[in-house]
């Protein structure tokens, strides 16, 4: 074996393995299954947001020559499990948000599907329906622990008191929007039932995950559902958990048997039915010295929830371990609302809570005459603050330095609106980053000798662009001390052992220490030389908790904004970080500058519209939501520290996939502030903040 | 209501029946088997469906495949020889210009109609002089990918692919 | 629903094959039909395909014009040399629409007869008077970022999309049209209508009539143009606000001017009044704002797309500040 402090194969950056298939097109997603004879699926929605179905009439679609079967509320058959609310397809008459899937169609073309679905007829009692977000909601609720399981409420010290004694004070109100997470690859099932058993092609981030929820639903034990994903078209959280439309596809299968059916949702379906992040009113409150010591923080997140199922985002969480200050609360509260049921999506509670307080932290430093780079370094924290654990490695004040450096900081005016180049006024910005370290359990692996010197490693981990296909082989290569071409290393498959989900970034975190796990029973149990056919596995150790753990990083960003229109554009973005051991350097820079052009997406663009008369996001398509184009990020660049952590896994690695999208949109607005003079506080950046009313 | 067409996909001669609402997307992912085009928005705002349509970069969600009869269409799988990937494919590769992969092949049959298109002199939004050359810089990369929505983020590198494909 | 389809092998018998039926379409490009199949807003019984009609060539004219096929592909229109060379204005708006790959297959024809993008007409679950007479306009009160400022009425509120007509508006393009009835011209600024109380009817064409060519009358010497856009995204993206401008200058004052606005009216918005303004005065930062605020005096934003006005104001300013640079 390879001691892991001392890699070979880690740090080294070989090409996608994976990567041949998809230049070419012929790596297979759950659409591109090839099953014989499919039917095809097409969803039917509710157009009121609160009602009660009265009646789906459903003999004009019967009628199209084509149609096989169409699943209603009234003909469905029971599910065994309506725990969770959203899988529990067709079970209800009540309808809970515009969008809900009322009505499914199966047919023998993907043409017949659709014209059918249009012929569905539905009513429904029209109930009056609130989707109205708002921080002054008299029905703001308290969730018993936001996502992650942490608590809702913490409170250190008295943040009155540390406000009143502070010479410089911020109490400002930032929203962020609904964001919809958008992966390429729409939400698609390809369902077959065999002899009981089903077979999912799923787009999933967990294809064991995915297998638990839906036998559960089904009524089924685990092993009679078998999920396959080798190739996964983007997820970002949203194929994190299942959704209803794999329940609807496994139940079209069941109503005409022997047949497999496809089941891929419409962009538009995609804004209603798979999550997304919740909007959120983030009231922060902070007190410093004159030297820009921080004595008070205090940050009140609000966000929405659906009327069926709770998802509260963690909005306030990073504010309890991003700077030292002696005085300290943080709330979340939520409106439960007529509205889809949010959930995941890329650094949930990290990316939208530290939008408002890296905006607030950079308003209280300008206001108290500190450097914001330097404002950061000075309330620096000793420990984590609320926990008062040791950090396992905390290199914030390296990456905010290296930061400015690369990015020439300190030639910087800190005047607002002091540069215009050719009729665009110029600034730059910068904010944190943050993300923790998670270990997710339940994650086992199997090492197979397959001839001298190599080895086949199962798992049935997820690769959605991440780069699990390639770096846990690395992570499998150095832990059985072999070339990297040695390993096959099999995963997105059920029939494989089992595998957390990839979420949290805890994909290398929890599937490459199972695999270290795995070498060394391996080893072990057959030393250096073993036969072909020798085999071991091994399930994720357990971690300590000693230690608080969490990846950092500074961005910096170089906004311009148009004198006479206000058209906004990033010309560059910077980001470094400190994100333990980098397994593969070509593939970690594509994860941080991913998650940066994500980040400046959201900055710039993103935006869920929904109308509140009707109940929906109105521009429920790509034409209408705007994500960054390539236009629009000239240039952005990601660095990285050197850290050596020896306590969050036998590699060293702290998870890079969510980070990147940290902070982006606080540095991008700090940015805007400075080249215009104009302070955003509620996100998107559109052009209209900076022109003059008439 | 069907339609006959013959298709020339790939190199390959393909005989199909479709309905007349049948998509060329659609009938290349559903009739032929190909599954280098793919479906992310179905209404020609995202561009993973793009190939080379008799020659020229094209979206098929939006092309009715009956009005499409004798076509040639190159997708991202054709434009490999075998395990010899084209230039471009093979930038994509070394500059990582991909995540999940799912834009990629559209990604690609768009960027060697973008070479195309600048061999042949053709400006873009970003050229500054509408009657001179045409150079490939990386602003006009940048623009005249903008069709190819990515949402991995892979902008920058897809940028460095495809200038290292016109190598 | 399901439709036929039929090839044309000329434009009478596209005429003739469209004449007759309740739901008909041409198809040409498809890139704004096809969407319209799936979505639901359109199912026609028949679609007459005119992709093989002999109206793909750009053809100069003997006035020193040109004229361009109603099925000539918007890409191959922006790369003609003509009009790189004589119409920047519409080689910039074209190379704004749309992508590359949709420009490959969009035509003229189809770019002028494209619907609006309003996303209450996109969506069948909402009224919509476009759509649906009688059923209200659900823009008035809603998601207007993309709706009219000039022209609007309390039926309808929604703007016109393409980029390519709005540079036809400003180059006083006619537009050649076959009908059941014979060949026609009417002038681009003509062709479009305002919605007032019947917005379904987007331009002046009857089902049957076959746009066959746009005519671009010559551009005196001395002319300059160009066509600005203002969008959301860098790139790929409808316009919030878009300006083409035709000047000319001599000696410091304006012999000629055409300003056309995108973005802000159910049709390509001709600023007649700025025009009237601007013609024979000085072509100085005053007068060009004296002239947009003439124009924009009539302008009724909508709760949500305020800031248009002052973005339309600035936007020609400095398109028309631009324009007179080059000539100095």
């Amino acid at each position: 074996m390879t001691d892991l402090r001392r890699p070979r194969v880690l740090g080294q950056s070989p090409r996608r393995v994976d990567g041949p298939a998809k230049v070419t097109g012929t790596a297979r997603y759950a659409g591109d299954q090839r099953v014989v004879d499919p039917a095809y699926v097409h969803l039917v929605q509710a157009a009121v947001a609160r009602g009660v179905l009265t009646g789906v009439d459903v003999s004009a679609a019967r009628l199209v020559d084509g149609v096989l079967a169409v699943l209603t509320p009234d003909n469905a058959p029971r599910l065994a499990s309506t725990e969770d609310a959203e899988l529990a397809a067709f079970q209800s008459h009540d309808i809970a948000f515009r969008g809900q899937v009322v009505a499914a169609v199966v047919a023998r073309t993907r043409e017949i599907a659709r014209q059918a679905a249009a012929l569905v007829h539905v009513e429904i009692d029209h109930e009056s329906h609130d989707v109205h977000l708002s921080a002054d909601r008299d029905d703001l609720y308290a969730p018993e622990q936001v996502n992650t399981g942490a608590a809702t409420d913490t409170e250190r010290g008295d943040v009155a008191t540390g406000l009143a004694h502070s010479p410089f004070t911020l109490d400002q109100t930032y929203t962020t929007a609904w964001y919809n997470n958008n992966p390429m690859e729409p939400h698609t099932t390809t369902a077959l039932w065999l002899d009981g058993d089903l077979a999912l092609f799923d787009s999933t981030q967990g294809v064991h995950t995915t297998r638990e929820a839906t036998a559960k639903v089904l009524g089924l034990e685990p092993r009679h559902v078998h999920v396959i994903a080798p190739h996964v078209g983007g997820g970002f959280g949203s194929k994190g958990t299942a959704h209803v439309h794999v329940v609807i596809a496994a139940m079209a299968a069941q109503a005409v048997p022997g047949t497999p059916v496809k089941l891929a949702l419409t962009r538009q379906q995609m804004f209603a039915l798979v999550g997304y992040r919740t909007p959120t009113v983030q009231r922060v409150r902070l007190g410093c010295d004159a030297d820009g010591r921080l004595a008070a923080i205090a940050v009140d997140a609000v966000g929405q929830t659906s009327r069926i199922k709770e998802f509260a985002e963690q909005t306030a969480v990073p504010s309890r371990m991003m700077y030292a200050a002696p005085n300290r609360r943080t709330t979340h509260r939520l409106a439960a609302l007529d509205v889809p049921v949010p959930a995941w999506m890329r650094a949930p509670g990290e990316c939208p809570g530290m939008f408002g307080p890296e905006v607030a932290v950079d308003e209280l430093a300008s206001a108290c005459g500190v450097d914001p780079v330097e404002f950061r370094v000075r309330n620096e924290p000793a420990v984590e603050p609320e926990s008062g654990k040791p950090f396992s490695s905390r290199n914030l004040v390296a990456c905010l330095r290296e930061g400015a450096r690369r990015f020439g900081w300190e030639h910087r005016d800190p005047a607002p609106r002091a540069r215009e180049e050719d009729g665009w006024l110029v600034g730059t910005g910068v904010a944190a980053s943050t993300y923790p370290v998670t270990r997710t359990p339940g994650s086992s692996a199997t090492i197979r000798c397959t001839g001298p010197g190599r080895y086949r490693v199962r798992i049935g981990a997820a690769d959605l662009g991440t780069g699990t296909w390639t770096s846990l082989a690395q992570v499998a290569a150095d832990a059985l001390g072999v070339d990297f071409g040695d390993v096959e290393l099999l995963i997105g498959d059920t029939s494989l052992p089992r595998a957390s989900v990839a979420g949290g970034s805890s994909g290398i975190t929890s599937w490459g220490s199972t695999v270290v796990a795995a070498a060394e029973a391996f080893r072990e149990e057959f030393g250096a030389d073993p036969a072909e056919g020798d085999e071991a596995g091994a399930e994720m150790p357990e971690g300590s908790d000693e230690y608080a753990m969490h990846a950092f990083g500074a961005q910096f960003a170089e906004v311009r904004v148009r004198v006479d229109t206000g058209e906004v554009r990033v010309s560059r973005l910077l980001g470094v970080f400190a994100v333990g051991r980098v397994v593969n350097p070509r593939l970690a820079r594509s994860q941080l500058v991913g998650g940066m052009t994500m980040g400046l997406s959201m900055a710039l663009h993103e935006h869920s519209v929904v109308d509140e008369r009707f109940g929906h996001v109105v521009n429920h398509d790509f034409a209408e939501y705007h994500i960054a184009t390539n236009s629009d990020v000239p240039r952005v660049e990601a660095h990285w520290v050197e850290e050596h952590d020896p306590h969050t896994n036998p590699m060293g690695t702290k998870g890079i996939g969510e980070i990147g999208i940290v902070g982006t949109a606080a540095a991008i607005v700090n940015a805007a502030h400075h080249a215009t003079g104009v302070r955003v506080r509620d996100l998107p950046l559109t052009l209209d903040h900076f022109l003059d009313r008439p | 209501m069907d339609g006959d067409i013959e298709l020339r996909v790939d190199g390959r001669r393909r005989r199909l029946r479709v309905d007349t609402r049948t998509t060329l997307l659609d009938a290349l992912r559903d009739g032929v088997g190909a599954t280098a085009p793919k479906k992310g928005c179905d209404h020609g705002q995202c561009g993973a469906c793009t190939v080379l349509l008799d020659g020229r970069r094209v979206i098929t969600c939006l092309a009715l495949a009956v009005a499409h009869d004798g076509a040639e269409v190159v997708t991202a799988a054709g434009l490999a020889r075998g395990d010899r990937l084209h230039p471009v494919q093979e930038a994509f590769l070394e500059r990582d210009a991909l995540q999940c992969g799912f834009c990629t092949p559209g990604q690609v049959c768009s960027a060697v109609g973008v070479l195309d298109e600048v061999a042949a002199g053709h400006p873009s939004a970003v050229t500054a002089d509408l009657t001179g050359p045409v150079e490939l810089t990386d602003d006009e990369i940048r623009e005249r990918m903008s069709g190819n929505l990515c949402r991995c983020g892979a902008y920058v590198t897809i940028v460095d692919a495809v200038r290292d494909g016109a190598r | 629903m399901p439709f036929d389809y039929r090839r044309a092998p000329d434009p009478e018998s596209a005429v003739a094959a469209a004449t007759g039926w309740a739901g008909v379409a041409f198809l040409a490009g498809g890139t704004n039909l096809v969407d319209h199949l799936k979505l639901g807003l359109t199912s026609p019984e028949v679609l007459v395909d005119i992709t093989g009609l002999p109206l793909d060539e750009v053809e100069e004219l003997p006035d020193g014009g040109l004229r361009i096929g109603a099925t000539v592909r918007n890409a191959d229109l922006a790369a003609h040399p003509v009009v790189r060379r004589d119409y920047p204005v519409l080689a910039r708006a074209l190379l704004s629409g749309a992508s590359g790959q949709i420009r490959n297959l969009a035509t003229t024809g189809g770019n002028l007869l494209q619907r609006t993008r309003c996303v209450y007409f996109q969506d069948l679950t909402t009224p919509c008077n476009k759509r649906e007479p009688g059923t209200g306009c659900s823009a008035i009160g809603g998601y207007t970022r993309h709706h009219a400022i000039l022209g609007a009425s309390a039926h309808c509120v929604a703007t016109h999309p393409s980029d390519m007509a709005v540079a036809m508006a400003a180059l006083d393009a006619q537009v050649a049209v076959l009908g059941t009835g014979g060949r026609r011209v009417v002038p681009l600024v003509e062709l479009h209508r305002l919605p007032g109380d019947e917005p379904h009817r987007d331009t002046v064409l009857a089902p049957s009539d076959l746009i066959t060519s746009v005519d671009l009358p010559p551009l005196p010497p001395g002319t300059r143009s160009l066509y600005r856009k203002v969008r959301d995204r860098a790139s790929f993206a409808f316009a919030l606000v878009s300006v083409a401008a035709v000047l000319r200058v001599e000696d410091g004052v304006v012999e000629d001017v055409r300003i056309a606005l995108g973005g802000v009216a159910h049709k390509p918005w001709r600023a007649r009044r700025a025009e009237d303004v601007l013609r024979r005065e000085p072509a100085d930062e005053e007068a060009f704002r004296r002239a947009i605020d003439a124009e924009l005096a009539g302008a009724a934003p909508l709760e949500g797309n305020g800031f248009k006005v002052p973005l339309t104001r600035n936007a020609v300013v400095s398109a028309l500040r631009e324009l007179s640079r080059e000539q100095r």
